[in-house]
């Protein structure tokens, strides 16, 4: 029965296999991002970022067909195009990186939906916009694992000052010239971590795995590693659970991953170890000091 | 005594209006001095601009060149976010960067400091709470052991005992004398005058403008206050150009 139902459709299909492999191989990259990302109560640029990158897939498009190579090159460009220009405006004038990057995404998206409209089809958008987890083909699952690869290794090499620089920038800018390394770089990595993300989910879903499960795990744990480690196994719980949803009832698949993120969301709200609602309603007794 | 910061016809401020200006003086090495005025008189300027953190819009700010000065600060208001998941031994533990930088691990004569640190600012048993928990004083207290640890040559305070009760005021006041007394350049932006004249022995009194510096006893009259008091009102939306700017090249 359980075999049936979980573990059949992995053994019998190779495209459920390899979309396994692609959520996991977001999960291990995107979520840590996501933490970061809501460390720095940024979790809405991780939304925004992810809409700046359309027009530069759109171009990738548009000049090779629906190749991975353009499109990511695309994608990452204008990701990292829309990120340096926030960032100067931020530094430089008197906007704050909210209203910069808004700015400047919502061009970047208007950009590419033209792009989109003049010269693709709408199945084309579709892809684009949803992504298509059920059709990871090799080229694709290596660049998901490449990506998840470079983004453990950076976070891992670069992890004291990306922490310093969320919890107290005033004094890393006050002892190192680290702050605006920890910045950009940061930044990088959330690009190229929806990059990878919306060849499976799509540019609206990718973010869904970086920031949902980051939120999820602020409820279970009280430190950066917990936070880091919970997120994760959520991640990996939602792409697993999401799959099997979708295989049995032909649900569409990234919708249906997000979703049961989002369940393991709410969950965590309702009867999460730390500061949820339960716990709120039913407080244990005091102690003594 | 040799310099450890000089400045020469310094101006610091925002959006061309200064917010303090035409300083020239030294601060010299070792030396402990209290920064006093009013609100707006431009003590936090002066400290930002000694951190680095604000460029001159004149003059120049210029470090003893015969020894490297490690400077620490720490701000009248600081940007830590409380709700961060970290607790109190990482966070004391980042005032090692110095000698830690980017990638280094902690070795056990690091440890051994950073418990020295925690001892020393009577935190011990608050290693593993979450700063979010901290009161402000308790909050406070672990600024100064981070502070410590980082072992500088010159050590700037902006208002450090605002809303701290007189007892810890009182242990943290000690503790910033007993780092005078190894040696180390010691500049504090205070209120109170009380605890300026029996801790202090030099003051600069500021007023958008230098109104005295020196001897805490010489300086610190109700003249020299109250002429600060007067300068601070003195702001104009619309000020012409400063008249005692240096004539250079235009």
């Amino acid at each position: 029965m359980i075999y049936d139902l979980i573990i059949e459709p992995f053994i019998e299909f190779s495209f459920m296999r390899r979309s396994l492999m692609g959520c996991f191989s977001i999960a291990l990259g995107a979520s840590p991002v996501g933490v970061f990302l809501m460390l720095r109560r940024m979790s809405l640029t991780g939304d925004a970022i992810a809409h700046a990158i359309l027009p530069g897939a759109a171009i990738g498009y548009l000049i090779s067909g629906l190749s991975l190579t353009a499109m990511t090159f695309g994608g990452l460009i204008a990701g990292m195009v829309v990120v340096l220009l926030t960032g100067l405006v931020t530094r430089n004038t008197i906007l704050r990186e909210d209203t910069s990057l808004a700015s400047f995404y919502l061009i970047s998206l208007a950009l590419g939906v033209l792009i989109v409209t003049l010269r693709g089809t709408n199945v084309n958008l579709m892809h684009i916009l949803f992504g298509t987890i059920l059709a990871l083909d090799d080229s694709t699952l290596f660049l998901l694992s490449s990506i998840s690869t470079i983004t453990l290794i950076v976070l891992a090499l670069f992890y004291r000052p990306l922490i310093l620089e969320c919890l107290d920038s005033a004094f890393l800018k006050s002892v190192s010239p680290m702050s605006g390394v920890a910045h950009y770089l940061f930044l990088s990595l959330t690009v190229l971590n929806l990059v990878g993300g919306f060849h499976a989910m799509g540019t609206l879903l990718s973010v869904g795995m970086m920031i949902i499960p980051a939120a999820a795990a602020r409820f279970w744990s009280r430190n950066v590693q917990g936070l880091i480690l919970t997120s994760i196994l959520f991640s990996f719980l939602g792409g697993i659970m999401g799959l099997i949803l979708s295989y049995h009832f032909a649900f569409p698949t990234g919708p249906s991953i997000i979703l049961v993120i989002g369940l393991i969301y709410i969950s965590s709200i309702l009867f999460g170890r730390y500061e949820s609602l339960f716990v709120q309603l039913f407080p244990r007794t005091h102690l003594e000091g | 005594m040799p310099k450890i910061v000089s400045c020469k016809n310094l101006t610091l401020g925002y959006d061309r209006h200064p917010a303090v200006h035409h300083l020239s003086f030294d601060f010299q090495f070792g030396s402990l001095t209290a920064i006093a005025g009013p609100n707006g008189g431009g003590k936090s300027t002066l400290l930002k601009g000694i951190t680095g953190s604000l460029q001159p819009l004149e003059g120049s700010l210029e470090f003893s060149n015969s020894q490297s000065v490690e400077v620490a600060y720490l701000p009248q208001l600081s940007d830590v976010d409380p709700s961060f998941p970290v607790t109190v031994i990482d966070f004391i533990s980042m005032g090692l960067w110095n000698d830690i930088g980017s990638f280094s691990g902690i070795s056990s004569s690091m440890e051994d400091r950073i418990y020295e640190s925690i001892s020393s600012l009577g935190l011990i048993g608050y290693e593993d709470r979450p700063i979010g928990t901290l009161s402000g004083g308790e909050m406070q207290r672990v600024l100064f052991a981070r502070l410590l640890l980082q072992d500088a040559d010159l050590v700037l305070l902006d208002e450090p005992f605002n809303s701290i009760d007189r007892q810890t005021t009182d242990f943290l006041l000690h503790l910033i004398l007993e780092w005078h007394r190894e040696g180390r350049t010691i500049i504090i932006a205070l209120h109170d005058l009380e605890d300026i004249r029996s801790n202090f022995p030099e003051t600069l009194i500021l007023g958008r403008e230098m109104i005295a510096h020196g001897r805490t006893e010489e300086v610190l009259t109700k003249e020299n206050l109250s002429h600060a008091h007067e300068l601070c009102k003195a702001f104009n939306q619309h000020a012409d150009i400063c008249s005692r700017i240096t004539p250079s090249f235009f």
